[in-house]
C-alpha cells in the first residue's frame, strides 16, 4: 500500500507540472502535439526512473560536498545513452524532440527528486517515485500535447477530427502552449479545491 | 555502510569513479548503436530520393556525387537510374536564408532538367505557416506547384519579387529560403548533368543502346 502511495504521489500530489510546476521549458516547447508530449515525458520517465535507482544505490558513496556535480554526470549519461537509443531505433520521434532530448539534463525535476528523494530512499522506493514522477509528467504533457492538436491542428494523436482549417493556429505556436497550461492549471487547482 | 566524509581524497576518488564508469557505459553504448543509427540514416536519404526520383533499380547512395554549388555550399548528387539508363537526378542541398535556421532539401530532376519532385530534409520554420512548404509547392494550384517545371525557362522565385511562383500564404521569407534551395540545386544538377549523362554506368545492365538519354 505505501509503495502505490509512492507512484499516487508522483501522479497526484506532487505532480511535477501541474503542483510543483518544475520543467516548465520542456512542457511548454515540445506539447505541440499528443505524441510528441507522450514522446517527450516517456524520454523525461527513463531518465527519471534508471537516475533516481544509481543516485540511491550509490548515495553512501558519494560525499555530501560532490554530491551535485556525481549527480549531474549520472543523469547526463542516462541522458545521452537515451539520445543515442532514440537516434538508432525511433528516428523521427527524436527529430521532432530535437535539441529537448540532451535538455533532460538540467530538467530540474530530475535533479529534484535525487536530490529530495533517492539520495534519502532505498533502490526500490526510488525507482518506484522515478515511476510516479515520470507517469505525472507524461499524463501532463500528453493533456496539453492533447489540447492544442486538437484545437490547433484538429487532429487527435495524427486522426483527423475536424479539417485543420477550423484550427486556430495559435494553440500549436507558443502563445497557445501558455494558454493551454493556464486553463489546464486553472481547472486542476479548481477540482483540488473541491476534494 | 556509513556515508563518506567530504575529505579530499574521498571527493575526488568518488567523483572520478563515476565519471570513468560513466565514460565507459557510454563509449559500450556508442559502439552499440553505431551501425542502426548509420543505417537510420542512409534509410532516411534513401526513401528521401525515392520520393523525388522515378522509379530506379541502382544505388543512388553509392553513386553519391560531393560538390559544392557556385556559391561555395556543399551539395550532394545522388544519380537514379532504370537498368542503366538516368531516369533522374535528386540534389541535396541547403538554404540559409529560413526563418528559423537551415532549411534542407532534396530535389529530383528529369535528366532533361525539368523538377519531377522535392522533399524537404530539414526545416524549423512556423507550424503552420513555412511548415506547409513540405506540401505546398507539389500542390497544383494557381502557379505554387514547381514540379514539372524547368528552371531554365521560368523565374523560379515568388510572384512578389517579379517570379513565377506563388508563395506560402502569409510565409513570403520560408517561400523565398525556399526557392533559394531550389535555385542553388538547379545550378548543381547543371553542372553535373553533363559527366553524369557522359560517365559509364557502373552496373551490370542490359545492352540497352536505344534507351539511352543523352542531355539536351
Amino acid at each position: 500500500m505505501k509503495k502505490l502511495g509512492i507512484i499516487l504521489n508522483g501522479l497526484v500530489n506532487e505532480n511535477p507540472t501541474f503542483v510543483l510546476m518544475l520543467g516548465m521549458c520542456p512542457t511548454l516547447a515540445t506539447t505541440t502535439s499528443a505524441i510528441n508530449g507522450l514522446g517527450m515525458g516517456a524520454a523525461t520517465m527513463f531518465v527519471l526512473i534508471c537516475s533516481n535507482l544509481v543516485i540511491s544505490l550509490l548515495k553512501n558513496l558519494i560525499p555530501d560536498n560532490v554530491r551535485i556535480p556525481s549527480f549531474i554526470v549520472v543523469i547526463a549519461t542516462f541522458v545521452t545513452l537515451l539520445e543515442m537509443i532514440m537516434k538508432a531505433y525511433v528516428p523521427a520521434l527524436y527529430e521532432s524532440l530535437g535539441l529537448f532530448i540532451p535538455l533532460i539534463v538540467v530538467n530540474c525535476i530530475v535533479l529534484g527528486r535525487a536530490e529530495s528523494f533517492a539520495s534519502k530512499n532505498g533502490p526500490f522506493d526510488s525507482m518506484l517515485d522515478g515511476l510516479g514522477i515520470g507517469l505525472g509528467f507524461t499524463f501532463a504533457l500528453t493533456l496539453l500535447g492533447m489540447v492544442r492538436e486538437l484545437l490547433g491542428a484538429g487532429t487527435f494523436f495524427g486522426m483527423t477530427v475536424f479539417p485543420d482549417r477550423y484550427g486556430a493556429l495559435i494553440f500549436v505556436l507558443a502563445p497557445g502552449a501558455f494558454i493551454t497550461l493556464a486553463y489546464l492549471l486553472a481547472i486542476i487547482n479548481k477540482i483540488r479545491k473541491v476534494s | 555502510m556509513k556515508k563518506l566524509q567530504s575529505s579530499l581524497t574521498n571527493m575526488v576518488l568518488s567523483l572520478g569513479i563515476i565519471a570513468i564508469a560513466a565514460a565507459a557505459l557510454l563509449a559500450w553504448m556508442n559502439r552499440l548503436t553505431e551501425e542502426p543509427i548509420r543505417l537510420a540514416e542512409l534509410a532516411k536519404q534513401e526513401s528521401a530520393i525515392k520520393e523525388v526520383s522515378p522509379a530506379f533499380t541502382n544505388s543512388p547512395v553509392a553513386e553519391e556525387i560531393l560538390t559544392s554549388s557556385a556559391d561555395g555550399e556543399q551539395a550532394a548528387c545522388y544519380p537514379a537510374r532504370d537498368n542503366g539508363r538516368l531516369v533522374g537526378v535528386a540534389v541535396k542541398t541547403v538554404s540559409h536564408n529560413g526563418f528559423n535556421g537551415d532549411i534542407e532539401l532534396m530535389v529530383g530532376f528529369t535528366p532533361e532538367g525539368n523538377i519531377y519532385n522535392y522533399s524537404v530534409l530539414k526545416q524549423g520554420e512556423t507550424p503552420g505557416l513555412g511548415t506547409r512548404m513540405v506540401d505546398w509547392f507539389k500542390t497544383d494550384k494557381n502557379r505554387q506547384s514547381i514540379v514539372g517545371r524547368d528552371p531554365a525557362r521560368d523565374n523560379m522565385t515568388v510572384s512578389k519579387d517579379g517570379g513565377d511562383v506563388d508563395a506560402i500564404t502569409s510565409a513570403t521569407i520560408s517561400s523565398r529560403a525556399f526557392l533559394d534551395a531550389v535555385n542553388r540545386a538547379y545550378g548543381v544538377f547543371r553542372q553535373v548533368s553533363g559527366q553524369l549523362s557522359a560517365a559509364p554506368v557502373a552496373e551490370a545492365a542490359p545492352a540497352d543502346t536505344t534507351g539511352v538519354v543523352t542531355n539536351n
